[in-house]
């Protein structure tokens, strides 16, 4: 946990000081020449050059911030049932932000968390519909294993979602995520959403029950409904399935390389 | 919010128990509540407090923050000439302002922070002085943070020197606006967060199947596959909506039924201000034809329309005649089709008229976005354009008119042929059954003061990101902009405005009047604000006759916020300096003086 603090401290520190977009601040403090100052005329020239850095400061540069869960589900297998989560949040401005995100899964039946990652990004927006982000992953459960992360997020072309990363764990080892959503408006409130997962792995890992190639894939289907845009519940299914030596991997420990989940949920943000 | 202690605990003082209508000012109660037409602050001195303090909206308590514990504020009345005097003190404990909407005000009296004056702080009393230039209907309202959202906008008229050229028996004045009961930082972080949170008219999958009904799967298809392709919605109407905004007609919903009453057979003078922070609104009195007899403050060749669309910050004086002892509506309806709010004026207090139907709600075509249906044709050329759509494409009319914008994140879509669309009704209204105002058929009463043509020209792109809800002139939003906008004093100046994106902007420009280029010759309508429609592109005629800096910006409160605003700095020709010189000693003029500047806008003798 400490290697995680760790980079998780410098990971901020190299995000901050893209958080810091600014470029009329310095202004107030008399180092750099108003854009206009013909009130200075009538008016305090200290008092119109603080009103003056505020009024710029407040049309367009004011940070934001997001705090989304867009899964919080039981999955309900066959054998077993488990509580998943994926949420993400970030603070900053138009062009620079600081993203947290973390998943994970929970087994009701081991009582235990099984999987769990936090990442922390520095966000860039690069083109009108995506950013590019770099940071670092910390898999809290179940190794420790920490990576860097190199990424993109944003809106494609017919408005597909898309969240796609590179991950190097401290091993050397290269895996990739790519998930992708759509959303169906049967109603203003009530909304399908589709949702494809695929993980990817440029090598063997055995101790993590990985093969090279396309390790896994979930689809599912999630139909919600909006008591209010902010809060959502949700029901659906999921297919899972793992792939080629990952799938190996998985049954000669004894589990399932296929499996179909219906799913309950909420998807919520403030 | 407010915590309900908060509130018992300012209702008592104010003494609300005995019926928060007696909060309103006697014109904008119901007439039930003691109606019976105006009443307002007149003279040459007031005293104007800024406060938070209970309303009740809709049936509902919340509270406002406004001037002299009314919403909308006080109806003040000037005369034409006079020297005014008007203090105001800030009861709150942030920042506030006022801006005289429209008026050509010395600049350092505009009241805008940061721009004209420093802001008026917590506990001090500002003294606005000012001689009046004009007359005409106009409106003040906070230009501090959100506030006007919170119900800081008021009715201003001024009566002219000599005689009315409108002749009228009695004149009500209507303040359209929005409230809401979320916080406007709220909801501003919505926005920018999820700028389709407040959008519940998106087109569905039982619509998708109802046009494929009509038109072929194919069509119906091609037909989304082209606005998905291009991640944008024909449904981007209003950002901020009904799904939170009650709609008022001073001060009262619909269910509220605002009054105003006529002697059948009367002309009744409508003086009408959209003092909405983020509203457009489709105006019409089913039955009741109106006749446009002033437009922004400026009178106008009488109009006779049906209905009429009007931006924030706009104001129209209409007058109406009913011959009829009944109840006519007054119909105020979100350009989205949202929400509406209706008056009732009728021969006798507390008649209520028929509240008409929603309209269905509009849906946006390629013209919006000027784009040619030809261009679009085929799946193959959209593949890969990546929205760059001024992409040379064999079009002979085709010039760069992005080349100006910076592009970026904030800029989500350059228009390849903006066209001008004066001539057309405002979004939604294209095909209905009835006369609809065009900018193209105003005419100024008067000729216009300033017949010179332009010396230059200069271009002003509309720019956005409504997925990341980004706003801004030229691809820069406000807090990143290099420099102003220059003009110099006695230069006459055309502005050329180009849409590039989905949405209406009433546009707005500080202590000067557009001459819209509309055709009108020596007669052009001269207005403080103009709606600039989706892919349009609009040329407006300035004469720069006022030294000073100020601000333009689109009227919709949360792009003015997000970026959507500039400065147009006035430079005293005499002394060519840079911006941000200092004028030389012994330039400052007084306010007397600069007053003396002022005679050109009031546009009557
Ligand atoms: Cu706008």
């Amino acid at each position: 946990m400490k290697k995680f603090l760790t980079i998780l401290m410098a990971g901020t520190v190299i995000a901050s000081p893209g958080l810091a977009q600014h470029s009329h601040e310095s202004e107030a403090s008399g180092d750099k020449k108003p854009l206009w100052s013909q009130a200075d005329e009538y008016y305090d020239p200290d008092e119109m050059a603080e009103a003056r850095a505020a009024v710029l400061h407040h049309h367009g540069n004011s940070p934001y911030w997001f705090v989304m869960a867009d899964r919080l589900e039981t999955q309900i297998h066959e054998e077993e049932e488990v509580l998943v989560w994926d949420a993400q949040g970030y603070f900053g401005g138009d062009i620079n932000k600081l993203f947290i995100k973390t998943e994970g899964e929970y087994s009701f039946e081991d009582d235990e968390i099984e999987d769990a990652e936090i990442q922390a990004l520095w966000s860039r927006a690069v083109s009108p519909y995506w950013d590019v982000q770099a940071g670092v992953r910390y898999d809290v459960e179940p190794d420790g294993l920490s990576h860097a992360v190199l990424g993109v997020q944003g809106l494609a072309p017919y408005l597909f979602e898309v969240d796609s990363a590179a991950f190097l764990s401290e091993n050397g080892d290269l895996t990739a995520r790519t998930e992708v959503e759509y959303e169906l408006l049967f109603t203003q409130r009530l909304i399908l959403q589709p949702r494809i997962e695929a993980n990817f792995s440029a090598q063997d890992i055995p101790e993590r029950e990985i093969g090279s190639g396309l390790t896994d894939l979930d689809a599912g289907l999630r139909l919600r409904y909006e008591v209010k845009r902010e809060f959502a519940p949700y029901i659906g299914i999921e297919w899972q399935k793992s792939f080629g030596d990952t799938a190996d991997f998985i049954e000669a420990s004894g589990g399932e390389s296929e499996g179909t989940a219906f799913v309950i949920g909420v998807r919520g943000w403030f | 919010m407010v915590s309900r202690r908060e509130f018992l605990g300012t209702a008592l003082q104010t003494g609300a128990l005995l019926g928060l209508a007696s909060l309103l000012p006697a014109w904008a109660r119901p007439s039930s509540a003691g109606n019976m037409g105006l009443e307002a602050l007149t003279g040459t001195n007031f005293d104007l407090t800024v406060d938070r303090f209970p309303v009740m909206i809709d049936g509902r308590k919340g509270m406002a923050t406004g001037v002299n514990g009314h919403l909308p504020a006080p109806l003040i009345r000037f005369r034409e000439g006079e020297e005014i005097t008007l203090n105001v003190t800030n009861n709150l404990d942030e920042d506030t302002s006022i801006h005289w909407h429209g008026l050509l005000v010395p600049f350092e009296m505009d009241g805008v922070p940061g721009v004209t004056f420093p802001g008026i702080r917590p506990g001090e009393t500002f003294q606005y002085r000012f001689a009046v230039p004009q007359n005409g209907t106009y409106w003040y309202h906070s230009h501090s943070g959100l506030q006007e959202q919170l119900g800081h906008y008021g009715p201003l008229l001024i009566e002219p020197k000599g005689t009315d050229p409108v002749s009228y028996d009695r004149e009500y004045v209507l303040v359209l606006s929005d409230w809401s009961f979320e916080n406007p930082y709220r909801i501003f972080k919505k926005l920018k967060t999820m700028s389709e949170s407040y959008n519940f008219n998106h087109r569905t999958v039982p619509d998708f199947l109802a046009d494929a009904a009509d038109e072929g799967v194919g069509e119906a298809f091609r037909e989304r596959a082209m606005w998905g392709g291009m991640r944008m919605s024909p449904r981007d109407i209003s950002d901020v909506t009904g799904a939170t905004y009650h709609f008022l007609i001073n001060g009262h919903a619909t269910a509220d039924n605002w009054n105003g009453v006529f002697n059948p057979g009367e002309r009744v003078r409508l003086r009408i201000i959209n003092a909405s922070a983020m509203t457009i609104f489709n105006v019409r009195m089913p039955g009741l034809p109106m006749t446009i007899v002033q437009a922004d403050g400026l009178h106008v060749q009488p109009l006779e329309v049906d209905e009429f669309q009007m931006g924030v910050a706009e104001t129209y004086d209409v007058i109406i005649e009913p011959k009829e002892a009944q109840a006519y509506g007054f119909v105020a309806e979100s350009i989205d089709r949202s929400g509406q709010a209706v008056a009732t004026f009728g021969p006798r207090p507390g008649m209520r008229a028929d509240v008409p139907a929603m309209r269905p709600v509009p849906t946006l075509n390629m013209k919006d976005m000027a784009m040619d249906h030809g261009a679009m044709d085929g799946m193959g050329k959209m593949d890969g354009m990546d929205m760059k759509m001024d992409h040379p494409s064999g079009h002979e009319m085709h010039e760069d008119h992005g080349s100006k914008i910076k592009r970026g994140p904030g800029v989500a879509n350059v228009v390849m042929m903006p066209s001008s669309r004066l001539g057309e009704p405002g979004t939604g209204l294209e095909d209905v059954p009835h006369r609809v105002l065009r900018y193209t058929d105003l005419r100024s009463l008067e000729p216009n003061p300033d017949t010179r043509a332009p010396e230059r020209e200069i271009e002003v792109h509309l720019t956005s990101n409504m997925e990341r809800y980004m706003w801004s002139f030229d691809g820069v939003q406000f807090s990143q902009i290099t420099s102003p906008i220059i003009f110099h004093e006695g230069e006459r100046v055309r502005m050329t405005m180009i849409n590039n994106t989905m949405m209406n902007h009433p546009i707005h420009l500080h202590g000067m009047f557009f001459d819209l280029v509309n055709g009108g010759g020596h007669h052009m309508p001269r207005k403080h604000t103009v709606i600039v429609k989706p892919g349009e592109k609009l040329s407006v005629d300035i004469s720069a006759e006022h030294i000073g800096d100020w601000a333009f910006h689109c009227h919709l409160l949360y792009h003015m916020f997000a970026g959507m605003m500039q400065v147009v700095s006035v430079l005293p020709r005499e002394v060519n300096h840079p911006p941000g010189m200092k004028h030389p000693p012994g330039h400052k003029t007084s306010t007397k003086a600069s007053m003396d500047h002022h005679d050109h806008g009031g546009m009557h003798e």
